[in-house]
């Protein structure tokens, strides 16, 4: 029994070393200088000049891009979390149609499923009409529709788990339905805001595509000034190895404080 | 569901807009920012979309957009690497997510770690992704190549080769999403009936008879799932080739949405862009709404 137990640790520690490598590979890479990663030296002495250079604000957009990704995450996340939770707990516990529940929900599933880019023309024509291209406001609203169907779906599981007979007892002391909403059904799917809350944050930091085409020097974020190093015609490969390695930060901090909210965000209404 | 209808009817009037309320923003946000879109593309499918001065002219085409959608010899490249992208690459990470989650299910200690450990690539940014991989696959100085000069085989051109280019974009892939088919089928095995491996371990059957007759076919209606949901998903690559090959070389690594990128954006033909998206809109629309009806009567 016990040889089998090891060849399966081992095996499992390779797949991690796989997982883990690529990304010591680049956070090696954002602490060398650029003649060290150019020759290939794998000892090196590690100097701070990338991240310098990095977040100066008189060389680099980077902390700008940050802040921005910073204030449009947290906004989109808001946003989609209110619009979510509200509409899941309109499905679940007020008397609609069923039609009306069927129809957003497939209307939502099959939009999760469409490639970003199918929409992202359409939301060009239509930001730049608005005069919402390159505002906040514009991608705060592009990234809480991108997280809709995702937070919808996640907010109904947990939602659902809400008994609706505590619902009705609150009713019956002479709650509005507004009241109950915010005292009742709020509290208890804290667990499921908070798991939605971070996926929807982290993938609006990831976003690309969209905010590429519908933000420019003023309210791009960190994602674009990452893609703008592979547009340059002499690569900084250290710089762009500075710039990913702090752009991951929010996801490993989130990954290493609420693992376990991640999973059941990640694996929410997968099994049903 | 009857019960709940009858109380409805019979609370007071304001109960009626606090309904609305709580469902409009939803449909509101999906009705401008999803549905009008899609009007919006069969609108600009329809014409031809040129500037001048700083203002559209639009004229009506007809179906003329559609019809060249046949002749696009870069849309059939990208259309035949997308399929042999998301199919090799979500065939590859099914196989691993399952090893891998059979592997983790086989043990106690150290669950945690390896899930969290597992887990982080789902939570990168793709561009990071591709950034990382791009220093990884370096000609010069990529470690792969100094690897392999190290155990004497010749360095390749990992994304300059256009023999296997596609290979090395389904490897990032495959490295991306493995860890969330990982997630699904754990959870899945996790969520298996404990009886049925009782039974079998006093029928004595053995660790590999175990699994293909207890465990795959209890598992099969999450594996089809999980298999056909990421080969859809996988149609929306975009960022990691944005920053590896950029779709070349050639038409090597081009893929769906690329294709779209390019002639809506970068050659500023509207017209014909809102075409392709919407082809590739009915595309998606059927494979989904197939899978789902599918993945419907299963459950049922």
């Amino acid at each position: 029994m016990k040889p089998r137990r090891l060849a399966i640790h081992a095996t499992l520690l390779l797949a991690a070393l796989v997982v883990l490598f690529p990304f010591a590979w680049i956070t090696a890479a954002a602490f060398k200088r650029q003649i060290a990663l150019l020759t290939g030296q794998l000892l090196f002495t590690p100097t701070l000049r990338n991240f310098a250079s990095v977040l100066d604000p008189t060389s680099s957009d980077y902390s700008r891009n940050f802040a921005n990704s910073l204030v449009i995450a947290t906004a989109s996340t808001a946003l989609v979390l209110l619009v979510g939770t509200l509409a899941a707990y309109a499905l679940r516990h007020m008397a609609w149609p069923r039609w009306v529940g069927h129809s957003l929900l497939g209307w939502s599933a099959l939009f999760q499923m469409l490639p970003p880019i199918t929409v992202a023309g359409a939301w060009y024509e239509m930001f730049r009409f608005a005069g919402l291209d390159n505002t906040y406001l514009g991608l705060v609203l592009a990234h809480a529709t991108l997280n809709l169907p995702m937070v919808l779906w996640m907010m109904l599981a947990f939602v659902r788990d809400v008994p609706g007979e505590l619902l009705e007892a609150a009713r019956l002391d002479g709650a509005s339905s507004r009241q109950v909403f915010a005292r009742v059904v709020v509290p208890l799917v804290r667990p499921g805001l908070a798991a939605a809350g971070i996926l929807a944050f982290i993938f609006s930091w990831n976003e690309f595509l969209v905010t590429l085409l519908l933000s420019q020097q003023q309210t791009a974020t960190v994602p674009i000034a990452i893609g703008k190093y592979a547009q340059q015609n002499t690569i900084d490969y250290t710089g762009m190895a500075a710039a990913a390695v702090l752009a991951t930060v929010p996801a490993v901090l989130l990954l290493l404080g609420a693992q376990r909210l991640i999973v059941r965000g990640l694996t929410a209404g997968a099994l049903k | 569901m009857v019960t709940l209808a009858r109380r409805a009817a019979t609370r007071p009037r304001g109960e009626f807009w606090w309904r609305c309320a709580a469902l409009g923003p939803a449909v509101a946000l999906f009705a401008l920012l999803t549905v009008l879109p899609i009007v919006l593309l069969v609108a600009l499918s329809l014409n031809r979309i040129q500037w001048s001065g700083g203002h559209a002219i639009w004229s009506f085409v007809g179906l003329r957009n559609f019809v060249a959608l046949g002749a696009d010899a870069l849309l059939q490249a990208s259309l035949r690497n997308t399929l042999i992208f998301a199919l090799s690459a979500v065939t590859l990470q099914m196989l691993l997510g399952l090893g891998l989650a059979l592997l983790t299910g086989a043990v106690v200690r150290g669950r945690t770690t390896y899930r969290v450990v597992f887990m982080l690539p789902i939570l990168l940014p793709g561009i990071v992704i591709g950034a990382i991989w791009k220093l990884m696959y370096s000609f010069d100085f990529g470690i792969i190549n100094i690897a392999l000069a190290g155990l004497g085989i010749t360095p390749q051109d990992w994304l300059g080769e256009p023999a296997l280019a596609l290979g090395s974009v389904v490897a990032v892939d495959v490295w991306h999403w493995t860890p969330f088919c990982y997630l699904l089928l754990l959870a899945g095995l996790e969520a298996l009936p404990r009886d049925v491996y009782e039974a079998a371990a006093i029928d004595g059957a053995g660790a590999w008879s175990t699994f293909r007759h207890v465990t795959l076919p209890l598992l099969a209606p999450t594996l089809a799932v999980t298999f056909v949901f990421r080969a859809i998903l996988a149609f929306k690559v975009f960022d990691e080739i944005y920053l590896l090959t950029g779709g070349g070389p050639g038409t090597a690594t081009e893929v769906l949405s690329f294709t779209v990128y390019r002639r809506f954006f970068t050659e500023d033909r509207a017209g014909y862009g809102a075409a392709m998206a919407l082809a590739i809109f009915v595309l998606i629309a059927v494979l989904a709404s197939g899978a789902m009806l599918a993945a419907r009567r299963r459950a049922r």
